[in-house]
């Protein structure tokens, strides 16, 4: 019913992710569009034909003088204008693992900047430069590992919107979330920390009747600022749990874990556990996410 | 200019707990903190303003950077500063991608000779060191590959600071410049056998006096001398010919000991073969192709490649990196996987990479006294794992299965095989897109990375035994980042039409490449100079065998070149024409103008002598065992067991692995209830509109090969194709590859072990090629690398015999996939297959071994564990149909540490406890063992060791596998099938104090044996194909089951009672798994195997606690979050 609605994902340069990118949001009810980065940058009109702009995850150019630097870079310097013009007239945008630290490099999330946020960063149009950093993972290590992540319900995020929590997997190194107290205190203020690692609920931890984690609306979560989850609940050490951010619009949407890996429940580790009380939501996946992007963009 | 970035204190860096943890390790107890700081050097970029530079590698938020024209660095307090740098012409992956970015995001002019590096420095504080002690560099660089600096804190105040810019890379290169462009003249025509020797050694060409004679007399021939003065290139051999032949003829690309002539002899029998690649794998596969079109393409092609569905195929290779890994364990493991990406990436018209494997051999991290010359193994360990992580992940390809194996007997070499798994549309254009052939006209043309001296002889030095004088230009270090972009772009090539055939550049590059490509059409002209190189300076036969990596090869039709040339250059991918494929017999090799090289192609892809080699079996010395000493309590054990490295979770090293990129992984490395349990196998779902899957499972025991590699040969294929079926995988839909790595089989005046390893190879050949057989395994693609040894002050430190066995299969309905982990309490547990108390060569043996002297194992149980595949074959068969109709809630095959570790395995990953009655376990018996047993025990009981007796009455069959003990009665009549009776095996089920509740209809599934007790008809070897040695099949599996029928109480009497139960607990007798089963199910299990060892041991308990009873009396029981910890214990 939103065929109408295009995603434009980029592709090269050591993004990896592209291909289950598009398959999710084929999934819910979209047309995918993969573009090579260069083919977007020699052509930013390519944007205006589309209402989802994502930056899918992987290593672009091997993450090797910074987790998403010189891609960022890179689309700050061919893509600064359009993009921004893009998200102006209402554009949707999605940043997953090295996508993500592509728009905390570009200042796209959170997009709000404090006073003593760093030294002054690259910025982005004229709305913030960067505030937050993802840097190395305590443990120092790559690792995949499934989490529990709660979704903030008073964020202005509209990817996340009615999805209490969600398990997915986490895949990198460099997923620590750090930022000023400052500047935590404003993400906090503005609900901007649309997603946050949460403990499992312990009562589906016990080995009762082999029964674990699966995907269900939780209550709400909290988000209070609180110490750090220990590991691996919180798999990386994020300040404050920080798992994603948003834009104060809503509209921009970044995240360590990959959704788009977890399209149906046999994606989930632990799928034969599964109540079958969990049985709807387990098959719903993690495709709310996209379906929430969609049906925004096929209605505005 | 020099940039030094690190992060803020109050930030942190997570790099440096675990940098301090592993010097600390490593011996350096005092340090109390390391800093690092990223190093970024740049020289010779005009306009390149440091702030710019500062930009795009300092994070604004976390991080701090200095810049200096001239070095300064940070003061101390540091103790000393440690900076590590590529050694020059080494590749340096970061400094590629920023000399990229300073083009590409700066937009500034980076002429070639510009330089751009990149170092690490690390600064270590505490306890006053005065300099970096060994131990410490060792963790933190090699020096094959990388220049470490130290500056002491005294040094620094005076005035000592790091290099404001390294040595160029290609300095010594651009002295020789004036010899670039040259081909040296070499007159083999006139060579004596002492010059031609003299020759292959000082050119390491790695050939032997009958291959150069045979390049002689090539050269000696009238029609060669007449074709060669035509082309004006003159009577004399070029180093560009004789490098191209030395590296076609190598044994890394000819497997000339698969293909040799060989003469093996056993005891007095003497018998010829002629090719073990013909007659034990190529034979096997032809006689098990099912012939409907599963198998598209088998041996020729980089991979093999089968049918996934009617649009879709597959494809899968493995090769190993063992000689590399040892020089440079990061380089190599990393070099390993882009190397075996590119063989998928070269499979048919091109095919896209889906899965990695990995499956890793080490000495023992804490294995004292390493001989000189060689690597610590955790340094190893610690690199090949990183290479691995890297490799893997920043291709993003996942790595979906493995195994990760120790023994001291690695110290040698570490084995390092990397599989690749790749997928693509069966038509492309409505052609068959598996077959893909050059056409004379058709442009030679390279694709990817610049060439340069890096992985010279590559192919040759794999070939040799590894020594201290091993060459550094050996060592590569891949970039995934250059392949994935080179990647891309040949799948979108492949798609628009533009190459017609592609192969990669990997040992023995483009000789290689365009060498085998070549073949198809009938010749290949290349022009060498138009090569892009790194630095100048290469002579033509570099530049010809190079094996610098991220380069494919393909035949492009003329007319779409040009198209191909403007894709690639807006995906900044590198491509070169070369040349053109032709059809005139000939390899013709120019450089500027000139010609340096002419071969016959004939000549060069079939003028290779065979080798002939000689093999002796000498029939195994079993171990010494001595029954008097009563084993372990089981009790102690099993935690033990678990605890072993070569069991323990590997989840800290496989946590680092990407395992589920691209989003098709739905069966993982770690399963269960908190998704920590083992898994047996991988299982993908390609394509989301479809719950068919892939499975991949793998199986290795070198360990067994001390025993017969026959066994452990055929036990290897057992383990694989079980792990399929356990994962849900069809029985009959499944294809395997075969990795060979042998110390050196060739004997020799300084290889007197020589004959014995080759008729070790011999026997391991034909117990593949019999289970293969047995389990219609097509093998479709394979490796052997055949020098697996290191000499150290002469000495030589062989690896064990070893065969990795991987299965890719097929799945009809991922739904139905159990996994090993049990799901509910009050489901039953079987144990499908039947013991035969086979201890030797087990885990649970070398844990006893430990403790030095005689073994306490009963003689009946040394034999190394040992498969009867054809019947094995028929259950699995079941096991699958039960399976696929959703019966089966969980299944776990029964491998390294027997019923007691699956048992656990299970346990551990649902956090759920077990009862079981060993009572219950299928065993098989055999009448004829009655008195050989009775022998063997009381001449044990009489002498503490019964080695010496056992191997002179050795029942000595050469064509199948060993045994031991004479078997007495006539062993050839005697199926390795036959299974106890039924009162026996299945009574008791409901008695004594732990009977499980639900089990009464379970009774009538322990056991019923179709069987006439006591000879039970044999099963046939007719199903082998004519090329095998008829005798040889003729023989059918290992006849000779170690236990009688004395069974239950017969053990008892003459094994004693713990005997018999550490046989039960620990046996690794292959065929088996464990499965669970609603207690509803259990009569239609029952009735599907009816006549069939399939038997109720117990059931899955809600109080999570193993409990192991025998007849209802305890023997043994573990809480389970005891067996966690146990299983959890780090490496």
């Amino acid at each position: 019913m939103n065929a109408g609605v295009r995603v434009c994902i980029i592709t090269g340069f050591g993004i990896n992710t592209d291909r289950e990118m598009a398959t999710a949001f084929e999934l819910a009810g979209a047309q995918a569009v993969r573009l090579h980065v260069n083919d977007l940058t020699a052509n930013p009109g390519a944007l205006d034909r589309c209402a989802i702009f994502v930056v899918p995850g992987g290593f672009s150019f091997g993450d090797h003088v910074g987790s998403g630097a010189l891609l960022a870079a890179l689309l700050m310097r061919a893509l600064r204008e359009p993009l921004a013009r893009f998200v102006d007239r209402g554009g949707l945008v999605l940043g997953v693992c090295n996508g993500f630290q592509v728009l905390v490099r570009m200042g796209l999330v959170p997009g709000v900047g404090s006073a003593g946020a760093g030294s002054p960063g690259v910025g982005f149009g004229a709305s913030a430069a960067q505030s937050v950093a993802l840097v190395h993972n305590d443990s120092g290590r790559f690792e995949d590992r499934w989490v529990r992540v709660a979704f903030d319900p008073a964020s202005p995020c509209v990817w996340t919107r009615g999805i209490g929590a969600l398990d997915l997997p986490v895949r990198h190194g460099e997923g620590k979330l750090v930022a000023s107290e400052a500047q935590l205190a404003a993400i906090d203020a503005a609900h901007l920390g649309a997603a946050r690692y949460a403990a499992a609920d312990a009562a589906k931890e016990t080995a009762d009747a082999g029964v674990a984690r699966y995907t269900a609306p939780d209550p709400a979560p909290s988000t209070e600022a609180g110490t750090p989850l220990p590991y691996p609940a919180n798999p990386n050490g994020s300040l404050r749990n920080l798992a994603g951010l948003c834009d104060p619009t809503g509209q921009v949407f970044g995240l360590m874990p990959h959704p788009e890996a977890f399209l149906y429940r046999y994606h989930h580790p632990a799928w034969r556990h599964a109540p079958p009380a969990a049985g709807a939501a387990l098959d719903e996946a993690a495709l709310g996410l996209f379906r929430n992007a969609v049906r925004r963009a096929g209605a505005s | 200019m020099r940039v030094e970035v690190w992060f803020r204190d109050e930030i942190g860096d997570g790099r440096t707990a675990r940098v301090l943890a592993a010097l600390r390790a490593g011996g350096v107890p005092d340090l109390h903190a390391v800093r690092i700081r990223d190093v970024y050097l740049v020289a010779g970029v005009r306009g390149l303003r440091p702030r710019d530079l500062v930009k795009l590698v300092c994070d604004p938020v976390a991080q701090q950077a200095s810049v200096r024209a001239t070095p300064a660095g940070p003061a101390p307090p540091w103790d000393v500063l440690l900076e590590v740098a590529a050694r020059p012409g080494v590749a340096d992956p970061v400094a590629t991608s920023l000399r990229g970015a300073l083009r590409s995001i700066l937009g500034l002019t980076v002429p070639d000779a510009a330089l751009v590096q990149t170092a690490r420095q690390y600064l270590l504080y505490g306890g006053g060191l005065r300099a970096v002690p060994q131990q410490v560099l060792g963790g933190l660089y090699n020096p094959l590959i990388q220049s470490a600096l130290t500056i002491a804190a005294r040094q620094w105040w005076e005035g000592r600071r790091p290099p404001g810019i390294y040595p160029a890379a290609g300095g010594a290169a651009r002295r020789r410049a004036a010899a670039a462009g040259r081909a040296d003249r070499v007159p083999v025509a006139g060579m004596s056998d002492a010059r031609l020797t003299s020759l292959s050694e000082q050119r390491l060409l790695a050939l032997s006096l009958a291959e150069m004679q045979a390049i002689r007399d090539h050269y000696r021939t009238p029609a060669t001398r007449e074709r060669r003065r035509a082309a004006g290139i003159g009577d004399a051999a070029t180093d560009v010919e004789l490098e191209m032949l030395a590296q076609t003829w190598s044994e890394h690309c000819k497997h000339k000991i698969f293909n040799a002539a060989i003469e093996y002899r056993a005891g007095d029998r003497v018998e010829r073969i002629d090719s073990l690649f013909d007659t034990c794998i190529r034979a096997t596969t032809r006689a098990v192709d099912p012939g409907d079109g599963f198998l598209r393409s088998v041996f020729h092609d980089n991979s093999g490649v089968i049918e996934f569905d009617a649009d879709t195929l597959l494809c899968f290779k493995a090769e190993t990196h063992n000689s590399p890994s040892a020089l440079d364990p990061y380089g190599g493991a990393i070099t390993g996987i882009v190397g075996v990406n590119r063989d998928i990436i070269g499979t048919g018209r091109g095919a896209r990479p889906i899965f990695n494997t990995n499956v890793l051999c080490f000495a023992p991290p804490d294995l004292p006294d390493v001989p000189a010359g060689l690597l610590p193994p955790r340094q190893v360990l610690d690199g090949v794992h990183r290479g691995i992580v890297d490799g893997g992940n920043q291709s993003g390809i996942p790595t979906v299965a493995g195994a990760v194996l120790f023994d001291a007997s690695f110290v040698g070499k570490p084995l390092v095989f990397c599989g690749t798994g790749g997928i693509l549309p069966a038509h492309l254009d409505g052609a068959p897109s598996w077959q893909a052939e050059a056409r004379a006209g058709d442009r030679a043309v390279m694709v990817g990375g610049r060439i340069g001296r890096d992985g010279i002889h590559g192919a040759t030095f794999s070939s040799l035994a590894l020594d201290e004088t091993s060459p550094l230009s050996a060592v590569q270090i891949g970039d995934p980042i250059v392949q994935k972009k080179m990647a891309d772009f040949l799948l979108e090539a492949r798609d628009l039409g533009l190459y017609r055939a592609i192969t990669d550049n990997g040992a023995g590059g483009l000789s290689s490449s365009f060498g085998e490509m070549a073949q198809a059409c009938g010749g290949v002209r290349l022009e060498l100079e138009r090569a892009p190189l790194k630095y100048p300076g290469l002579a033509p036969w570099e530049i010809l065998v190079s094996e610098s990596q991220e380069r494919m090869s393909l035949a492009v039709p003329p007319e779409h070149y040009d198209a191909l040339a403007e894709l690639a250059a807006r995906r900044e991918v590198e491509i070169a024409d070369l040349g053109a494929f032709t059809a005139d017999g000939t390899v013709e090799l120019r450089y500027a103008g000139e010609l340096v090289g002419l071969l016959d192609l004939q000549f060069l892809h079939h003028g290779l002598p065979k080798m002939k080699l000689r093999a002796v079996w000498q029939p195994p010395v079993p171990p010494a065992v001595d029954a008097a000493h009563t084993p372990p309590a089981p009790q102690q054990v099993l935690p033990s067991l678990l605890a072993d490295p070569n069991i323990a979770s590997k989840e800290p090293l496989v946590r680092q692995y990407d395992h589920e990129v691209q989003a098709l992984t739905v069966g993982k490395p770690f399963v269960g209830a908190q998704m920590d349990g083992p898994g047996d196998g991988a299982v993908l779902r390609p394509r989301p509109d479809s719950t068919r899957a892939i499975t991949v499972t793998h199986g290795i025991c070198p360990w067994y090969s001390a025993h017969d590699a026959y066994h452990m040969a055929m036990c290897a294929v057992d383990e694989a194709v079980r792990g399929h079926v356990a994962c849900g995988g069809d029985p009959d839909r499944m294809a395997g590859l075969d990795n060979f790595c042998w110390p050196d089989p060739v004997a020799g005046p300084d290889n007197p072990e020589g004959e014995f390893l080759l008729a070790q190879l011999v026997r391991a050949a034909r117990g593949l090629a019999e289970a293969c057989l047995a389990y219609r395994l097509p093998l479709i693609s394979g490796k052997d690398s055949m020098k697996n040894n290191a000499v150290v002050d002469g000495r030589r430190i062989a690896v064990l015999p070893t065969l990795l066995v991987s299965v890719l299969g097929i799945m009809a309905d991922l739904r139905r996939a159990p996994s090993t982990d049990f799901k509910q309490p009050g489901d039953l547990i079987c144990v499908v297959g039947d013991d035969r108390g086979e201890l030797g060569a087990t885990a649970y043996a070398r844990l006893l071994a430990a403790a030095g002297g005689a073994l306490p194992i009963a003689a009946a149980q040394r034999h190394c564990p040992t498969v009867d595949a054809r019947a094995a074959m028929r259950r699995y068969r079941l096991l699958h149909r039960a399976i696929a109709a959703g019966w089966v809630n969980a299944a776990h095959d029964l491998s390294d540490g027997g019923l007691a570790v699956a048992l656990a395995e299970c346990a551990i990953g649902a956090r759920l406890g077990a009862r079981i009655d060993l009572a219950h376990v299928p065993v098989a018996a055999d009448p004829a063992n009655d008195a050989a047993l009775a022998n063997a025990t009381s001449s044990s009981n009489a002498s503490a060791q019964t080695n010496s007796a056992g191997a002179a009455d050795a029942g000595v069959d050469p064509d199948r596998g060993e045994v031991y003990e004479s078997p007495g009665a006539d062993a050839r009549g005697v199926s390795g099938a036959a299974t106890c009776d039924g009162t026996q095996c299945g009574s008791g089920l409901a008695s004594g104090p732990g009977a499980p509740s639900g089990a009464s209809e379970a009774r009538s599934v322990a056991r019923v044996s179709a069987a006439t007790p006591g000879r039970p008809a044999r099963m046939s070897g007719s199903a082998a194909p004519a090329e095998h040695g008829t005798e040889h099949r003729s023989s059918g599996v290992d006849p000779v089951p170690r236990y009688s029928t004395g069974m239950r109480a017969g053990l008892d009497e003459v094994l004693g009672v713990a005997h018999r139960r550490a046989g039960l607990l620990f046996s690794e007798s292959a065929g088996r798994l464990l499965v669970t089963v609603p207690p509803a199910l259990v009569p239609r299990m029952t009735e599907l195997f009816r006549g069939e060892p399939c038997a109720v041991v117990g059931e899955v308990t809600g109080d999570g606690v193993v409990t192991v009873l025998d007849g209802g009396k305890p023997v043994a029981a573990w809480p389970v979050a005891d067996l966690v910890r146990a299983w959890k214990t780090p490496i």
